[in-house]
C-alpha cells in the first residue's frame, strides 16, 4: 500500500490549486445580476442641455454602450483615450453616464480629452446609477438591440478587454440586429 | 492613569459614531427604526467589501442608507428593500446569502467536512478495536528505543 503515502501529497496539490485559483480572482468584481436582464430606465438630463431628457428607449433597435464615468475618477481618465478611439473606429453609440459629478468640470473634461459619447446623461446625485447596480467607476454596459444588458465591464476597459470581449460582442450584436 | 478616562471616552465616542453614521433620522415608528437598523447591518457595502452599510462611510453606502430609509418611509417592507438591493447588486449585498446552488458549498461545506472527519475517526477507532493486542507494527514501540 505505497499509494497511501501519496494521499497527503495529492490533497496538498488539490488545495494548492484551489487556493491558486482563488488568488487569481478579483474579489472587487461583483457579478451583476442585471446581465441578461432588460436595462433599467435612464431618464436623466443631458450634460450639455438639461432640457433634453436622455432615456433608454431612444437607443432601441441597435446595440449600444453605456459608460459610467466621473471627472474625480482616476481610472476613467486612463480609459477615456480608448473610448475616444472606439468611437472613431466603430459606429456603436456610446452613451455616457456622468456619475456624482460637477457639470462644469465634466464639460471641461470632454472639451479637453475629446468626447466619445453620442450623449452624456448627468446623474448628479447618483440615484439612477443605483438602479443600474453601479458601485464604482468606471463601469461599462453592453446593451443589445432589444435593450437587454449582455455584458458588464467593472473597472476600466483596457486594450485587452476591448479586443477580446467588447469588440467581438459588439460585432455579434450588430449582426443579430442586422 | 489619568490618561485612561479621556482615552476611553474618545474611544466610546468614536465607536458610536462609526456604528451609527453621523446621520440623524426621524423614524415614524419604533418598528421602522428596528427594520432600518437590521437592514443596514445586514447589507454589505459594495465599495469597502468587508463592512456593512451601517459601518461604511463610503459615498455609495451613504446613498444606499438613504435609499433604505426612503423605501421604509414609503411603507415598503424589509423584504422589499432586500429584493431591491439584490436585483441591483446580486446576493453579494447580503451578509446572509440564501441557500441556492452557488452558495450550497458555503452552507453545507462545514457540515460535510465534519461528517467526513467523524467518519475517519469512527473507522480509525473501529479498526484498532477489532484487533486488540495484535501485532501492529505501527503501535508497538520497541523497548530498546528508550
Amino acid at each position: 500500500m505505497k499509494a497511501k503515502f501519496l494521499i497527503p501529497l495529492v490533497l496538498f496539490i488539490a488545495l494548492a490549486v484551489l487556493l491558486g485559483i482563488g488568488l487569481g480572482l478579483n474579489p472587487k468584481e461583483v457579478p451583476s445580476p442585471l446581465v441578461g436582464k432588460p436595462a433599467p430606465r435612464l431618464s436623466l438630463p443631458a450634460l450639455d442641455n438639461p432640457e433634453r431628457i436622455v432615456t433608454t428607449e431612444e437607443f432601441r433597435g441597435k446595440p449600444w454602450l453605456l459608460n459610467v464615468w466621473a471627472t474625480w475618477c482616476v481610472s476613467c481618465r486612463a480609459e477615456h483615450r480608448l473610448l475616444v478611439e472606439l468611437s472613431k473606429h466603430t459606429n456603436v453609440p456610446i452613451v455616457g453616464l456622468d456619475y456624482k459629478d460637477e457639470a462644469d468640470a465634466a464639460k471641461q473634461w470632454l472639451r479637453q480629452l475629446g468626447n466619445p459619447y453620442v450623449v452624456t446623461a448627468f446623474d448628479e446625485r447618483g440615484r439612477i446609477a443605483i438602479d443600474w447596480g453601479v458601485y464604482g467607476t468606471p463601469e461599462t454596459y453592453v446593451i443589445d438591440k432589444d435593450g437587454i444588458i449582455r455584458y458588464k465591464q467593472i473597472g476600466p476597459i483596457d486594450a485587452n478587454v476591448l479586443q477580446e470581449k467588447i469588440l467581438p460582442l459588439i460585432r455579434q450584436l450588430q449582426e443579430e440586429a442586422a | 492613569m489619568r490618561l485612561i478616562a479621556p482615552l476611553l471616552l474618545a474611544l466610546a465616542l468614536w465607536h458610536g459614531q462609526a456604528l451609527a453614521g453621523i446621520e440623524t433620522r426621524q423614524f415614524e415608528s419604533p418598528q421602522q427604526e428596528k427594520d432600518y437598523k437590521e437592514l443596514v447591518f445586514e447589507l454589505r457595502c459594495l465599495v469597502c467589501q468587508n463592512q456593512n452599510l451601517a459601518d461604511s462611510n463610503a459615498e455609495l453606502a451613504v446613498d444606499l442608507r438613504n435609499e433604505v430609509f426612503r423605501m421604509l418611509k414609503e411603507g415598503k417592507s424589509k423584504q422589499e428593500v432586500l429584493d431591491f438591493m439584490v436585483a441591483r447588486y446580486g446576493n453579494f449585498v447580503l451578509y446572509k446569502p440564501p441557500v441556492d446552488r452557488a452558495t450550497s458549498l458555503l452552507w453545507f461545506g462545514p457540515v460535510v467536512m465534519l461528517a467526513i472527519g467523524l467518519l475517519i475517526v469512527i473507522v480509525f477507532i473501529r479498526r484498532h478495536r477489532n484487533r486488540p493486542g495484535e501485532d501492529n507494527p505501527d503501535e508497538v514501540i520497541p523497548e530498546d528505543d528508550f
